[in-house]
């Protein structure tokens, strides 16, 4: 489909503030033509969603890398702590029993 | 049907991509952020592409006319600006940011109608190339047009840039629908352009509504690149462009 009127995103542009020194960082994540899910790609820099969007498929899809794209202002993205690591991570160490590889499978089942 | 009207019209259409992918990748290493710089260098090279596809087409059919050997290189390179036929708006100078963004979107709005149309063309070559290009054309209209509004509808500073930018450039858009003489020859084979003229001026007018720009309507037009006659900047980017070749003829690398 050709673009409707002039843009396609005319909800999302943002005017662009002066005080602003850098445009914000947003964090990509592209979902390959055989891919089920999108993976994060990298970060790129934006004025509003609609440029994040342009930018992230100029800079990410060259190489016919993907068939959709999010984006997200990185600020939006909280993570986990490093210095948790242990806590959080380290108990699921032992606990075998929670991997399904304690079933016999039948040999016409593919695909496991 | 003559052939030379054939080739010259192709011509036209490759001069017009290269010329404009050539003043785009000036950029490359320039842009005002990486990202902006990746965007500007992927359009001149979607542009330098259909530059090729179209000066192959336009060799071959030069070729088999009897020219002697003609190959894409030699028609990009081996010509002098007398020879080219790009519309005047595609040669001119960057200028700023803004100037090269509204270069691009009159351009881009233009070539998105036109290969609309091409498409219906009597040469299946042409077809096919317009078919392709259209593809990328429609991103490069949606990018430039984004920008135009941004920077028209931005700040006083950038909304005066593209004010003095839209004086600057306008005066060349009326080239687009002013058919050259080889043109009006190849019914059924060229785009008419009457029919592209509203479609362009609607959008246009959309487009720098939206950006609070406005141009002149009773604005004098400049013409004459179709026929050769163009303005002094095309010939120092043809030194720059064709330098090597003119240097090295028929060099590799």
């Amino acid at each position: 489909m050709p673009p409707k009127k002039g843009s396609g995103n005319k909800g999302s542009r943002k005017k662009y503030d002066m005080t602003e020194q850098q445009w914000p960082l947003w964090e990509v994540f592209i979902r390959s033509k055989q891919g089920l899910d999108h993976k994060h790609a990298g970060s790129i820099h934006a004025a509003d969603a609609a440029m994040a969007i342009e930018n992230a498929r100029d800079v990410y899809t060259r190489r016919m890398e993907g068939v959709s794209i999010w984006v997200v202002e990185s600020k939006y993205i909280h993570a986990t702590n490093p210095d948790e690591a242990s806590s959080l991570y380290d108990p699921a160490n032992d606990k075998i029993y929670r991997h399904p590889t304690f079933y016999d499978l039948p040999d016409e089942l593919k695909h496991m | 049907m003559d052939r030379n009207s054939h080739i010259n019209y192709i011509l036209q259409l490759a001069d017009n991509a290269l010329v404009l992918g050539h003043r785009n990748s000036e950029w490359t290493g320039y842009g005002p952020i990486l990202e902006q710089d990746i965007a500007l260098s992927n359009i001149a090279l979607d542009l330098i592409g259909q530059a090729r596809y179209l000066y192959q087409h336009a060799a071959k059919l030069a070729e088999a006319a009897g020219t002697g050997r003609v190959t894409e290189d030699t028609l990009a390179y081996g010509r002098d600006a007398w020879d080219f036929r790009n519309c005047l708006l595609v040669e001119q100078k960057n200028g700023d940011w803004g100037k090269t963004i509204l270069r691009q979107f009159l351009f881009s709005a233009w070539q998105y109608f036109f290969y609309e149309q091409l498409q219906q063309s009597r040469d299946s070559e042409l077809a096919a190339i317009a078919e392709k290009s259209y593809k990328e054309v429609v991103y490069h209209l949606r990018w430039s047009s984004e920008w135009v509004i941004r920077l028209g509808d931005g700040t006083k500073e950038s909304h005066g840039r593209m004010a003095r930018a839209l004086e600057q450039l306008w005066k060349f858009t009326g080239e687009f629908f002013v058919p050259a003489g080889y043109e009006k020859e190849l019914t059924g084979i060229a785009v008419d352009p009457a029919v592209i003229r509203p479609l362009w001026e609607d959008r246009v007018g959309e487009v720098l509504a939206e950006a609070g720009l406005e141009a002149n309507p009773g604005a004098w037009m400049q013409t004459g690149g179709k026929e050769g006659r163009h303005t002094e900047e095309l010939g120092y980017l043809l030194a720059e462009m064709q330098f090597l070749q003119r240097a090295y003829p028929g060099c590799e690398w």
